[in-house]
């Protein structure tokens, strides 16, 4: 019985409490130089991708900017475009907004990467919006949370058709008869909606992968269906084993309605590792990391999102806040949409907290800094391998917890141990692009791939 | 002996005539591939340029108001975001500015600023932008959600004579404002990683623009660091009063298109005036003129390339036209030179044909001459044209509060 293949994403650390600044060896987290030596990490170890979130507001607590953790990184498509040019192999996808960004541009710059790169870009569909991220945009926080999806399926189903209305051999360039391109070379694309008025020609001609690859990041039903009906990949929260099994069966349940088959749609959980050369040695490690991770200050930040009140009186080791949440005005602002759940789980968490005996600290430790892997590259190695044989994952999308060198230590110690288990590549030989590296099927040349409103008015009815 | 001056190139497709991508020398397939734009930029970088600006359009017929702009299939069609491109070729070039045009009409100015402030970083201080006013009806057709803009030049010729082109002027004004009130918003040492308060970031030296606008309005701080240069450089192509204000007002530095040497002073002057009444900035505005060039060893070479290519499809240019001899080239950079701008853009007919010919012999023979000024090994490019980088706005504030 052939082993099914384990696919690995890189994720750079972003600006929340998984990112140790303070450890010594902790680096920039904007210098170019720590982004080459990650991607070039995430090379070494044949990765199929490196993976950067987006967060286009700075994060607020309380009306004040949030000072605790690492802030402030760079715009996604530029550092994606620079680190092509420093790499050959490893894919590059960017966390890129549907509310805040237009088709016809988005697609232009995606696009762009993906020639640049030579077909190994990818695209992050992100709904989240809110008044206080559209402050930043010309849009607002125009768009209510009912059409975020709309708009999300409607933007990805436009962006389909710009990139495949160039034919794959629309550029001839007789220099004898003067024809650059041949005269049916590019379509024009269409979509008159509530949402959206265009009538296209796209300026990008077609990539080598005939388009970027898409990944989706929600969960919620609607964005199960956007990432049923749109994407290659899905980027989930879903580790614990059994969790993560009934997830995997209910999105590739859902895959055949839109006439997908089950390995067109790759779920890569994101996982977060500690190794040591003892079980007991990686325990004791990953509970350092934890304590670096939530900090007293940051344990009571983190409640007080929650609260949405001062907590500054309260003591990070001892019991949880006697007082109610303000269930008011929002104030912890930039946490995209996260919150808004676990506030409605303040009870759950008291009950949690008297049951198990825990502090405000330990609470948030559970919560935040739970490491989805922690072992000997052994044991590490042999529960990744098992999930997705198992098939509760495709793979996963591994967090460091230091920049740039969180790596290192994963691509050195636990990628041998799965190249020996043969479910993992020993050198990029599936193909050039990011659609090959993934093993997803092609995508076909010269029309649009998904039924869309490519070249017609009629998408407008539904 | 003629003031020294910088050169700078101007990169597009297969080079400024239309009809290059024709030529035997030319690369018409590989447009928009990764190698092309990797080779030009190093051979530029090599040859020592100041900067590189790389044009760029939100359609595929370019910013022609013409009808057929679209349909038609003899010219070069397709590129790539030039903002991006900048960015790819900044890890691989060593000194040469990046300078990507940027339009001002559609794009959110948030995501442009960020993208501009992050070239900054991944060129280690060698980011500008080129701004662009306007858009055309089928750019406003790709975006869908403007429907009013300009229909082309009026009848006159004059900015100032058409409402629509005044309101992108003025919106093109407030993205050049925004670009550096991002640039600013976080102070230079905002990063602390104080171990002992525990905090990363000093929140007081971050700072919320807070920029209202006719067109837009932004809130918050950028997302984004500070950058080595601490603002990229701005910059403009401009032919008349209207172009000329706006450069005055928000630019670093200006690209000019005098018909001969003798009208640069004419346009010196008037953007003198235009500075005088609007412009905010400390430095004095840069000034480069342009120049569209056609190299070959022998006059009489240059002028049957430059026949053959008219032919195909002629040129109709806004910028003076030099088709000759390396000494041709120079003998005019020195012509403007000694008419007292800062340097010359010089935008190669053929690419790569007359970006080579620049670096092997034009460069070579200009700095021999004298007329060159030598790179300093300043950091930046903003240091290299010899503006100082600027503290942000906000930490000014606070010293005079
Ligand atoms: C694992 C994961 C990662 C996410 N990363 C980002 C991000 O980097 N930037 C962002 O704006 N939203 C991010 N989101 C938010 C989602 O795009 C989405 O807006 C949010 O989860 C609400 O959608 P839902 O109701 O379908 O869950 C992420 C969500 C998940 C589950």
């Amino acid at each position: 019985m052939t082993r099914r293949r384990i696919h690995l994403a890189a994720h750079f650390p972003g600006v929340n409490n998984t990112t140790v600044w303070t450890d010594p060896a902790a680096g920039s987290q904007i210098d170019f130089s720590s982004f080459e030596h990650f991607a070039r990490t995430a090379e070494r170890g044949f990765f199929d991708y490196l993976f950067l979130a987006e967060g286009l507001r700075l994060r607020e607590h309380r009306g004040q900017l949030h000072d605790l953790d690492v802030a402030g990184r760079p715009n996604t498509l530029a550092i994606l475009t620079a680190l092509a040019a420093v790499t050959e192999h490893i894919g590059l996808v960017g966390t890129l907004n549907t509310t805040f960004n237009e088709p016809y541009e988005l697609a232009r710059q995606l696009g762009t990467l993906d020639l640049l790169s030579g077909g190994r870009a990818g695209w992050n569909a992100v709904t989240s919006s809110d008044a206080f991220h559209g402050a930043n945009f010309r849009r607002g926080g125009y768009l209510d949370h009912a059409d975020r999806y709309v708009r999300a399926s409607e933007f990805a189903e436009l962006s389909k058709a710009l990139w495949s209305s160039w034919r794959d051999d629309a550029i001839v360039a007789d220099a004898e008869t003067g024809a650059f391109l041949r005269d049916d070379a590019i379509a024009r694309v269409r979509h008159e909606t509530r949402l959206f008025d265009v009538d296209a020609v796209f300026d990008v001609p077609r990539s080598p992968q005939g388009r970027p690859v898409i990944v989706q990041a929600g969960d919620s039903p609607d964005g199960r269906d956007f990432a049923t009906a749109h994407a290659d990949v899905i980027f989930s929260l879903h580790t614990a084993f059994d969790d993560a099994q009934q997830f995997y069966r209910d999105v590739k349940g859902r895959l055949a309605a839109h006439g997908r088959d089950e390995d067109s749609l790759k779920i890569l959980p994101a996982a977060t590792f500690v190794l040591g050369d003892t079980e007991a040695e990686a325990r004791e490690h990953s509970r350092e990391i934890a304590l670096a991770q939530v900090r007293p200050q940051t344990a009571i930040t983190y409640l007080e999102q929650i609260w949405n009140r001062d907590l500054s009186g309260y003591d990070a080791d001892g019991p949880l806040p006697d007082v109610e949440p303000d269930t008011g005005v929002e104030t912890a602002q930039g946490f995209a949409g996260r919150h808004a759940a676990i506030r409605a789980r303040v009870g759950q968490l008291r009950a949690q907290a008297t049951a198990e005996n825990l502090s405000i600290r330990e609470l948030v430790i559970r919560l935040t800094a739970n490491h989805t892997f922690v072992g000997t590259p052994e044991h590490v190695a042999s529960e990744i391998d098992r999930y997705v044989q198992e098939r509760a994952t495709d793979g996963f999308t591994v967090v460091g917890h230091v920049t740039p060198h969180g790596l290192d230590e994963f691509t050195e110690k636990v990628v041998p141990l799965l190249q020996e288990r043969g479910s993992y590549r020993r050198s990029y030989d599936e193909g050039a692009t990011l659609h090959d590296l993934l093993g997803l099927p092609p995508v076909v040349a010269g029309a649009p791939d998904t039924p869309g409103p490519h070249d017609t008015a009629t998408a407008a009815a539904r | 002996m003629s003031d020294r001056i910088h050169l700078a190139v101007a990169l597009d497709g297969a080079g400024w005539h239309p009809a290059a991508w024709r030529e035997r020398t030319a690369r018409p397939a590989e447009l928009t591939s990764p190698a092309y734009w990797r080779a030009l930029a190093r051979t530029a970088d090599d040859a020592g340029l100041l900067l590189a600006t790389i044009e760029d359009a939100l359609s595929l017929g370019g910013r022609s108001f013409e009808q057929d702009a679209e349909t038609r299939r003899d010219l070069v069609r397709g590129r790539l975001d030039a903002v991006l491109v900048a960015s790819f070729l900044a890890p691989v070039t060593r000194r040469i500015g990046l300078v990507p045009t940027a339009t001002t009409t559609h794009p959110e100015p948030f995501h442009l600023a960020t993208g501009l402030q992050t070239l900054d970083h991944v060129s280690r201080g060698r980011g500008g932008v080129r701004l662009v006013a306007g858009s055309t009806a089928q750019e406003r057709a790709n975006f869908g959600r403007r429907a009013d803009g300009p229909t082309g030049l009026p009848a006159s010729g004059r900015v100032e004579d058409d409402p629509a082109l005044l309101a992108a002027f003025r919106e093109a004004g407030e993205v050049a404002d925004v670009i550096r009130r991002l640039a600013d918003s976080w102070e230079d040492d905002a990063i602390v990683r104080d171990l002992a308060s525990g905090k990363f970031l000093d929140r007081d030296r971050v700072h919320n623009v807070d920029f209202e606008g006719e067109f837009f309005s932004i809130t918050g701080a950028s997302i984004v660091p500070r950058s080595p240069q601490g603002q990229p450089l701005v910059t403009a192509l401009a032919h008349q009063s209207v172009p000329y204000r706006f450069a005055a007002e928000h630019a670093d530095l200006v690209f000019v298109t005098p018909a001969d040497a003798a009208a640069v002073h004419g346009i010196r002057s008037e953007l003198a005036e235009a500075a005088d009444a609007a412009r905010t900035l400390d430095e004095p505005l840069r000034v480069f003129a342009d120049l569209l060039v056609l190299v070959e060893e022998t006059p009489a070479a240059a002028a049957a390339v430059w026949n053959r290519l008219q032919e195909r499809a002629p040129l109709t240019t806004d910028a003076r036209v030099v088709v000759g001899t390396a000494d041709d080239v120079v003998d005019e950079i020195r012509a403007l030179a000694d008419a007292g701008v800062d340097g010359v853009r010089l935008r190669p007919a053929r690419l790569p044909a007359d970006l080579e010919a620049i670096a092997d012999r034009v460069i070579p023979r200009a700095a021999s001459a004298g007329i060159l000024l030598p790179d300093d090994g300043a950091p930046t490019l903003r240091e290299r044209v010899g503006l100082p980088r600027l503290a942000s706005r906000y930490a000014r504030q606070e010293v005079g509060a």
